[in-house]
This record gives C-alpha cells, sequence and structure tokens, in this order.
C-alpha cells in the first residue's frame, strides 16, 4: 500500500499546487502509516519534491508535449497500480480537475473533489469539502477501498518537510487520445488568476475601461494577477478572463483586493475562499464589508493612486 | 445528431443555505431551485444545433420527483423530451453511473453537461460519465463545433485558452462562452404550454451503489467584522504586520 500524489507541471515546472499535494499526501501516508509516492510527467527537478515529504518520485519523461486528460488519467492509473496505491491525490488546477474524474472510473474509486483539510479520520475515511459554492462544507466518507482525492487550490498549503528522496524513471503506455491540442492561446509573462497569491479585482464603481490604468498599476506593484466583476466583463470593459465569481474564475488566493465592487452574493461566492480580503468602496452600506477583514470607505479614485504610491515606498523600503 | 444534456436541479444563487436534521440535509425551505447556470449554457448551445443542424435534444436529470419543475422549465426552453432518473443524487460517482446506463441505452452523439454543479461543485460527473461510457471528452468548454463525425472545441486554461479537435461521441463540459449571456432563453408561454405536453419518462435506478456519503454539512464560522481604515499607511501597516499578506 502507498499513497500517490500526480505533482502536476507546466513546461517542465513544477505547478505550485503541485507542493500543496505533496505535502498532503506525505501527512495522510503517515497517518495510514505508508509511504508517499509523487509522480511527475514531463516535470521538474525532483529535488524540488524531496523538500515536501516526497521519499520516492516516478518520472514519466515521454514526447507528450502538452496535457492529455486521456493520456494522464491513463498514467497515473497504471502508476496507482504498480505502486498499490489506495489512495491518489490530484491537486485542482484545470488540468488536475479534468483527469481526477478519469482516474476515479480507471480505479474505480470513490472521488471526493474540494477538500480543503486532511481527513478527519482515516476509518471511515472522511474528509471535509467545499460545497454550496463556499457556503458550506461537507464532512465526506469516501466508502470504496480505493480513494481519489482532489484538494483545493491554497486551501492545505504548501509545507516543507524535507526528506532525502530518490527518483526512478517510471514508463507507461500511452493510449489512444482522442482530443488532440491543436493551439494554445496563453498570455505569456503574466500572472494568472489561478496562480496568483494576490489578486486585485475592479467593480463597476470604476465607471469605465479608461480607468483601468490604477488598476493595473497596484497589480504590478503587488505581483498581483487583475480581475474584475461579471457586469464588468459583460460591459467589455475587460476580458472575459478576468471575470471571478460563481460563474466566472475561481479566486482563492492569499489576498483578494476589491475596489468599486458591491459584494453581491454571486460574486461573494466565488472569491470567499481567498484568505485576507480588502475593500476600497464609496458607500459604508456595501455587503462587501460584511465578507472582507479590512476595508476603506472612499473613493477610489482618491484611495488607490495613494495606495500605489505609498506601497511603492514600503516595497523599496 | 442526437444531443443528451444533463440537467442538475441546484438552489438559485441567492438562495440562504442551511442544513436540518442535525445538519445532515440540505434544508430546502424557502428555496427557489433553478436549472444549474453551468448547464444552462450548454442547453442553450443544444437549442443552437437542435435549430440549425437538426438535432434532437433529450434532458436528463438523477434526482427525486421534486426535480421535475426543472426538467419542464428546460422542456419549455426547448427540449424535446426529458428523462428522470429516479435516485437522490447523494455522489457524483453514482450519478455518473446511472447517467452512464441512460447514454449507453440512448445512442447519444453528443452529451452536453455543465462544467459543475452550483450545490456541490464537485466537477466530476461530465468526466466519470466519458470514462465510463468511453466517449471523448472535453472539459471546461468555452466554444464547439460539429461537422459530420469531427468536432473542434475550446476550452479554458490557466491564463488561456485550448484549442483541441477530437470526434463523436463525445462529452462536454460546458461554461459560459459555449453561448454567451445574452444567448440564453427565457421561456415563453406557448413554450410553456408545449412543455406541458412533451414526455417526461422515469426510469428506475440501474442498481448504483455510491462510493461516497454525506456525513454532516457544516458552515464557515462566522467572520470577525471588518477593520476599517482611513488611510493607506494604516491599510498596508495591518496586511504587512497582522494579515502578513504583503
Ligand atoms: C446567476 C447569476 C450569477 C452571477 N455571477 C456573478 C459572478 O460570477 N461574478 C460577479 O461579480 N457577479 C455575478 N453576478 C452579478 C452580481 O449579482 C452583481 O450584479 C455584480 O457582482 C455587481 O458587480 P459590481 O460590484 O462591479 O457592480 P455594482 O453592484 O454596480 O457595484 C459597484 C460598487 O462600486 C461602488 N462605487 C461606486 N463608485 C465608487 C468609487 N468612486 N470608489 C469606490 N467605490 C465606488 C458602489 O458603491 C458599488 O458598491 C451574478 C448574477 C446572477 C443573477
Amino acid at each position: 500500500m502507498s499513497v500517490l500524489v500526480f505533482a502536476d507541471s507546466s513546461e517542465g515546472k513544477f505547478k505550485k499546487t503541485a507542493f500543496e499535494v505533496v505535502s498532503y499526501g506525505k501527512k495522510v501516508a503517515e497517518e495510514l502509516g505508508t509511504n508517499l509516492v509523487a509522480l511527475t510527467i514531463n516535470g521538474g527537478d525532483a529535488s524540488e519534491l524531496y523538500a515536501f515529504g516526497a521519499e520516492k518520485v516516478l518520472e514519466v519523461k515521454n514526447d507528450l508535449s502538452t496535457f492529455n486528460a486521456k493520456a494522464y488519467a491513463s498514467i497515473i492509473n497504471q502508476a496507482a497500480d504498480a505502486q498499490s496505491a489506495n489512495v491518489v491525490v490530484i491537486d485542482s488546477s484545470v488540468d488536475g480537475l479534468y483527469v481526477a474524474p478519469m482516474v476515479a472510473v480507471a480505479m474505480d474509486a470513490g472521488y471526493a473533489s474540494n477538500v480543503v483539510a486532511l481527513p478527519s479520520s482515516t476509518a471511515p475515511f472522511t474528509v471535509k469539502r467545499k460545497a454550496f459554492s463556499n457556503k458550506a462544507f461537507s464532512n465526506t466518507i469516501v466508502s470504496t477501498e480505493k480513494k481519489v482525492i482532489g484538494i483545493a487550490k491554497n486551501s492545505y498549503g504548501a509545507h516543507e518537510n524535507a526528506v532525502s528522496g530518490t527518483a526512478e524513471a517510471f514508463s507507461a503506455n500511452v493510449p489512444e487520445m482522442g482530443v488532440k491540442s491543436e493551439s494554445v492561446d496563453k498570455a505569456t509573462g503574466v500572472i494568472t488568476i489561478a496562480d496568483a497569491d494576490i489578486v486585485v479585482s475592479a467593480g463597476r464603481g470604476l465607471k469605465g475601461p479608461e480607468n483601468w490604468g490604477m488598476v493595473e498599476e497596484l497589480a504590478s506593484v503587488l505581483g498581483a494577477a487583475t480581475a474584475c466583476s461579471k457586469p464588468v466583463s459583460d460591459l467589455g470593459w475587460r476580458p472575459h478572463s478576468e471575470h471571478v465569481g460563481q460563474t466566472g474564475k475561481p479566486v482563492a488566493s492569499n489576498l483578494y483586493i476589491a475596489i468599486g465592487i458591491s459584494g453581491a452574493i454571486q460574486h461573494l461566492a466565488g472569491i470567499n475562499a481567498s484568505k485576507v480580503k480588502v475593500v476600497i468602496n464609496t458607500d459604508p452600506e456595501a455587503p462587501f464589508f460584511k465578507a472582507a477583514d479590512y476595508g476603506i470607505v472612499g473613493d477610489a479614485f482618491e484611495f488607490v493612486p495613494q495606495l500605489i504610491e505609498k506601497l511603492k515606498a514600503f516595497k523599496q523600503a | 445528431m442526437k444531443i443528451l444534456v444533463c440537467i442538475s436541479h441546484v438552489p438559485d444563487t441567492t438562495s440562504k443555505i442551511n442544513f436540518t436534521d442535525n445538519d445532515t440535509k440540505f434544508d430546502t425551505n424557502g428555496v427557489q431551485f433553478v436549472i444549474n447556470p453551468y448547464d444552462e449554457f450548454s442547453l442553450t448551445r443544444a437549442m443552437w444545433f437542435k435549430e440549425k443542424q437538426g438535432a434532437t435534444v433529450t434532458v436528463v436529470n438523477v434526482g427525486e420527483a421534486s426535480t421535475e419543475p426543472t426538467l419542464r422549465k428546460a422542456l419549455a426552453i426547448g427540449a424535446d423530451d426529458a428523462i428522470r432518473v429516479n435516485v437522490n443524487p447523494t455522489d457524483g460517482f453514482l450519478v455518473a453511473k446511472e447517467l452512464a446506463a441512460i447514454v449507453k441505452n440512448g445512442g447519444y452523439d453528443v452529451v452536453l453537461a455543465g462544467k459543475e454543479s452550483a450545490d456541490y461543485n464537485g466537477q466530476m460527473v461530465p468526466g466519470m460519465l466519458a470514462s465510463l461510457v468511453d466517449f471523448n471528452f472535453v472539459n471546461g468548454c468555452v466554444g464547439m463545433e460539429v461537422d459530420g463525425t469531427a468536432v473542434s472545441a475550446t476550452r479554458e486554461i490557466d491564463g488561456g485558452e485550448e484549442k483541441v479537435s477530437t470526434s463523436l461521441p463525445i462529452v462536454i463540459a460546458g461554461q459560459k462562452g459555449i453561448v454567451e449571456e445574452k444567448d440564453l432563453r427565457i421561456p415563453n408561454m406557448r413554450g410553456i404550454m408545449m412543455a406541458r405536453k412533451k414526455p417526461l419518462n422515469v426510469v428506475e435506478s440501474s442498481g448504483v451503489i455510491a462510493s461516497t456519503e454525506t456525513q454532516s454539512f457544516e458552515k464557515p464560522a462566522p467572520k470577525g467584522a471588518v477593520k476599517l481604515v482611513d488611510n493607506v499607511d494604516d491599510l498596508i501597516n495591518l496586511l504587512h504586520n497582522e494579515a502578513k499578506v504583503i
């Protein structure tokens, strides 16, 4: 028996979530009294995973140049089989969410997604999951012998736990893929909402697209991603890819700064998983103040430029 | 082309979330149920295939009798017929297996679903269904075209989009982009009248056993009050020294 984690990567570099799933898998393996195996597919340097507790790293090197869900699911299943893994841990990146259900079927495993904490019990195997768009949690028992556990982003966190690990090559068959990648259109050099530690988001309170210069500047000072409320993307002020909330992208950053956003329930549902929330809004009655940790009741056009100036000084100090 | 659209019956996005029976059941009291918003985008795409390419559209829900108004609404929007699998949908794998039984017997070319449901947000069912019936699968789909048996689709990835080519039969997990918000339809009177006469077939479980079970629900711990400041120096100080996020 062992615990297998899939450490996802992109262009040969581990994603941040890879360290989170390794940290999580290590603890689960300890609780089950077994060992942890991390699987990488054309991933980064195995030693980066040793730092988070991966004693053994299986490295698949093949000519898959981009992610393919069917191929990855099959490889993860083959590795689980070879390692007699009863628990497989996968992250909640777009790729993780794509493969995990397929892995569960291949292993005939019960699958719990959106898990936010270590199992509260391992017999029965019970995990806490986000539900109702961050408005509640469900404590779920996974009753099958084999289990696939999907970890919600930035929930457990990455915890350094250096071990002396070993890496070995793992050769897996790649099945007929069915879905072929034709092209990838990805902004380079920008921080994505999915990866960002800090997200700076603005709403209809900013009046028009011409006023986003200060939002972008604030984001750049903080090394943050930019986001917006739904009406802002519906109005075409900002691209759809920036729309966050229940029907847009989910945000689970360490810091979320909301500027001129009222804090409608559908907006909050999508950003509530962020750890610290700041709101700047002229209306003290705006619902966002009930959800935020810190707030300024005031005009964005006055406070945001000041915040930029002071942060620049702070960063230099 | 035969299309099956999977419809989840979920609380309206403004609903208050509460639990009963010692926090083991979702409290449906006063809650308005709707077609899952993600499924609505997919259903609307299916209507386009019906009108432009002569597809037939069946909608399916795995749920108890209380979900029928939601299926009727999908019929009023324009689906041809509906199936309800009479099972309490307690686990994503269970739902996927029940749907797989429908898909295997139905001869569908395209199964359209939403990328997640607004209640349990599991993001499990479409991918599981595709694997169970061995259809191709595109997750987080923001655009799709069918030409003969060839399918071209676009999916959302972190920081961008990927264009893929694939073929029928296929499962698509859609979201906004597969159609736009302005394309969504509100059923009109005629649609609602017609929906009453359209077939809604109830089928019993194919004998699937759940692999997970909800032991209890809980709500997040109440949040402390917001700390208001009136200048950015204080804000920076708090974010740095107290919250430790900058
Ligand atoms: C099914 C459904 C799904 C939805 N999904 C989403 C979703 O995913 N994401 C989402 O965001 N919304 C979603 N919505 C919409 C949501 O209900 C709100 O309408 C939306 O979030 C409001 O956006 P906003 O806060 O930018 O605009 P508004 O509500 O118009 O708020 C603007 C705010 O700016 C403040 N303001 C004005 N001027 C200034 C100034 N100079 N300085 C500072 N503050 C100022 C105002 O006081 C106000 O609070 C959804 C709605 C439905 C029905």
